[in-house]
């Protein structure tokens, strides 16, 4: 898990600054910016496995616009969507739009340790299955097996 | 108010049906009833003038015979003939028994001298010349005389013809019974008021009436109100009662035949049927209100129920417009308070962790932070879970199942509560049965619920008090009661305590919701929760709670 790399987006930096310093204490790999703008523009220049996004957020662009965006430019990153809001329409909306899951705030950090490590499977799974697909595709083209690292 | 609506609305229809309803059955009654009287009255005067007709035709039936046998017997025999005592009495008895009716017969010469007399009178020998009819019967031929009493003081009338011999003229006159003509006229009587009798155009009786007067007197009919032949009149008589008369001139134009009668004896049968109609209008009346009185009583029942199912219904309307409101505020609030909530449990998680560092764990207050922070972390917990209860009561989220234990949920609440009641100098007395079954339920909503009562129970105290809390199971329910020793609620208010936004502390200190939501908690746990109140005494809630069977795992 320690080799992933994680985005937190809200516009609440108590909560960001706490999340990010726990996670780091947890020896993660996590990023914050308080907007969604900020998160698309961070997105165009570093891959990164997961993003947690908050739905709410003032301004410019929400969080579902903000998935829509981080979707288009990243399409294998996994999104979890915070939500103070309960709302089951902005969910479905949501996991419409690719999101991982959603976790209801306030959340203790062990449930979002929990889902997060859910993402960061399916993830490597997923990156996995590409991987081979991508050695399987240049063993086709060259003839010859690559040696594991 | 409501009920003096209603039954003026009743009276209002009851009236308007039975004016409907009697007016056209009144019209119809009294229409028929004129007509049918008309008819019959028409009926009546025909009939009457009918008989009088008839019976003038046998009275001048009967005359003419008497004048036809005098006539002939004066023309078939001469003077000297009738002169002849014996031969006079031949002629008497021959008229007699032919045709009967005549009393006496007499030959009158031309001085006016009674020459032979038959008879039950002497009178022969007297003479005639002065009295009036003997100068009618020279010049007209034939006479006919009103009744009179005449030489031998009794009722009579005589026929008298002339005739002719060797230019010279002599009379031969007889003297007629009127008994006899009386029983002619009274034969067009009938019933018990009918009567018939014979007047002369004076109005003078030339028969004996049946009622009042007798022959020869003056009756108080006036004859010239009938006109030619017959005519029908309804004249009052002395006692003001309403006769119908008919009268019917002889041919002879000297007297007139009189029918009376009581038309209310010939129109028996008009009664007969007034009496009926009125029996059918009297019982029609009475079925007519019967039914009346009755369908309204049952429509505007109908009427009164059904508006209070409208009343119900708007009440529940009313209800749902307040939870939707409260709804829209609940989603509003929780996004609100959730985010702060958020911040505080990531600061106490982060205090938790640093907290593991080691100079502060060399610290003597670790315990005391650590406890600190746990209790923050619970109460977070609750006020996540408060938050979401108020989105559930929004949308009406249908109550998470896991295994329950009533009395753990009851006691973890009192440990909440411990610290606030015990500054307010309350106590908190639990008696849990310790035979409760564990139940499928929604712990935190539960815990919601017994958190609301409790917290009211003690508010309710204010301060120095007692609230006792018991649990027990009666048969598929568990029973929890919440009692406290507070000043109670008043009759008026206690109905409204389950409303939304109903509260009865100050302004600030309650948000009116608690009762509310844990109200609709337990509705939705199939549940029920109770009130019971009195004013000095006190207050008990009782939440009945079904017994559902967690599943096996």
């Amino acid at each position: 898990m320690d080799k992933f790399k994680i985005l937190v987006v809200d516009d609440e930096t108590d909560f960001l600054e706490t999340i990010l310093a726990r996670l780091k204490k947890r020896k993660l790999d996590a990023t914050g910016v308080t907007n969604g703008e900020a998160a698309v523009d961070l997105l165009k220049n570093q891959l990164f496995d997961v993003v947690l996004l908050d739905v709410k957020m003032p301004g410019g662009m929400d969080g579902i616009e903000a998935l829509r965006e981080i979707k288009r430019i990243q399409p294998l990153v996994e999104v979890v969507l915070l939500t103070g809001h309960a709302s089951i329409e902005t969910s479905i909306e949501g996991m419409k739009q690719g999101a991982f899951d959603y976790l209801l705030k306030p959340m203790k950090l062990e449930e979002l340790m929990s889902k997060m490590a859910e993402a960061f499977e399916k993830k490597s799974k997923h990156d996995k299955k590409i991987r081979e697909a991508v050695i399987k595709d240049l063993t086709q083209q060259h003839g010859s097996t690559p040696s594991g690292e | 108010m409501k009920t003096s609506l209603y039954t003026s609305l009743q009276r209002k229809i009851i009236g308007i049906t039975l004016v409907v309803s009697f007016a056209p059955l009144i019209i119809l009654a009294v229409t028929m009833y004129y007509q049918f009287a008309k008819t019959c009255k028409n009926k009546t005067e025909e009939q009457i003038e009918y008989r009088a007709l008839a019976q003038a035709e046998s009275v001048d039936l009967f005359l003419k015979e008497r004048i036809a046998i005098l006539s002939a017997m004066a023309d078939t025999h001469t003077f000297n003939e009738m002169i002849d005592e014996e031969n006079l009495s031949n002629i008497f008895n021959v008229m007699n028994s032919r045709a009967g009716a005549f009393v006496d017969l007499g030959v009158i010469d031309s001085a006016g001298m009674q020459r032979v007399y038959v008879g039950p009178y002497n009178l022969k020998g007297l003479n005639y010349y002065d009295q009036p009819w003997f100068a009618d019967v020279m010049s007209k031929g034939v006479f006919l005389s009103d009744v009179y009493m005449g030489f031998r003081k009794l009722p009579h009338f005589i026929i008298a013809v002339r005739r002719n011999e060797n230019n010279k003229s002599w009379i031969l006159r007889a003297t007629i019974d009127p008994n006899i003509l009386e029983g002619i006229v009274r034969q067009a009587q009938i019933g018990s008021t009918g009567d018939a009798y014979l007047l002369s155009k004076e109005g003078i009786f030339q028969t004996n009436p049946r009622f009042k007067g007798l022959i020869l007197s003056q009756s108080n009919l006036n004859t010239s109100l009938f006109g030619r032949r017959v005519t029908v009149v309804e004249l009052e008589n002395n006692e003001g009662r309403k006769l119908l008369y008919a009268g019917s001139w002889l041919k002879n134009s000297k007297w007139l035949l009189i029918i009376n009668q009581e038309p209310a004896e010939m129109m028996q049968s008009l009664f007969a049927v007034r009496n009926v109609e009125i029996t059918i209008i009297v019982f029609g009346f009475l079925a007519i209100i019967m039914t009346t009185i009755f369908t309204t009583h049952l429509a505007v029942s109908q009427l009164q129920q059904s508006d209070a199912t409208m009343q119900e219904l708007n009440a529940q309307l009313v209800q749902s417009d307040k939870l939707a409101a409260i709804g829209k505020m609940a989603a509003g609030v929780a996004h609100e308070i959730n985010n702060p909530l958020n911040v505080i449990l990531q600061k106490t998680g982060w205090m938790e962790d640093l907290l593991e560092e080691e100079d502060i764990k060399k610290s003597e207050n670790l315990e005391e932070f650590q406890t600190s922070v746990q209790k923050i972390e619970e109460h977070v917990e609750r006020a996540r879970k408060v938050v979401h209860n108020m989105l559930g009561f929004a949308r009406k989220m249908e109550p998470h199942l896991e295994n329950v234990d009533i009395n753990d949920t009851i006691n973890q609440t009192i440990t909440i509560l411990e610290n606030y009641a015990r500054t307010n100098n309350i106590e908190i007395q639990a008696d849990l049965s310790g035979k409760l079954p564990i139940i499928a339920s929604d712990q935190a909503q539960l815990q919601q619920v017994f958190l609301n009562l409790l917290t009211n129970a003690i508010d309710a105290i204010g301060k120095e008090g007692l609230v006792e809390i018991k649990s027990r199971r009666l048969d598929s329910r568990i029973c929890i009661s919440i009692k406290d020793d507070g000043p109670g609620i008043p009759a008026e208010k206690q109905k409204n305590v389950f409303d939304p936004f109903f509260t009865t502390k100050e302004t600030g200190k309650g948000t009116g919701l608690g009762l509310s939501v844990s109200y609709n908690i337990i509705e939705k746990m199939g549940g029920k929760i109770r009130l019971k109140s009195q004013v000095g005494k006190g207050t008990i809630f009782t939440v009945e709670v079904p017994i559902v069977a967690p599943e096996r795992k």
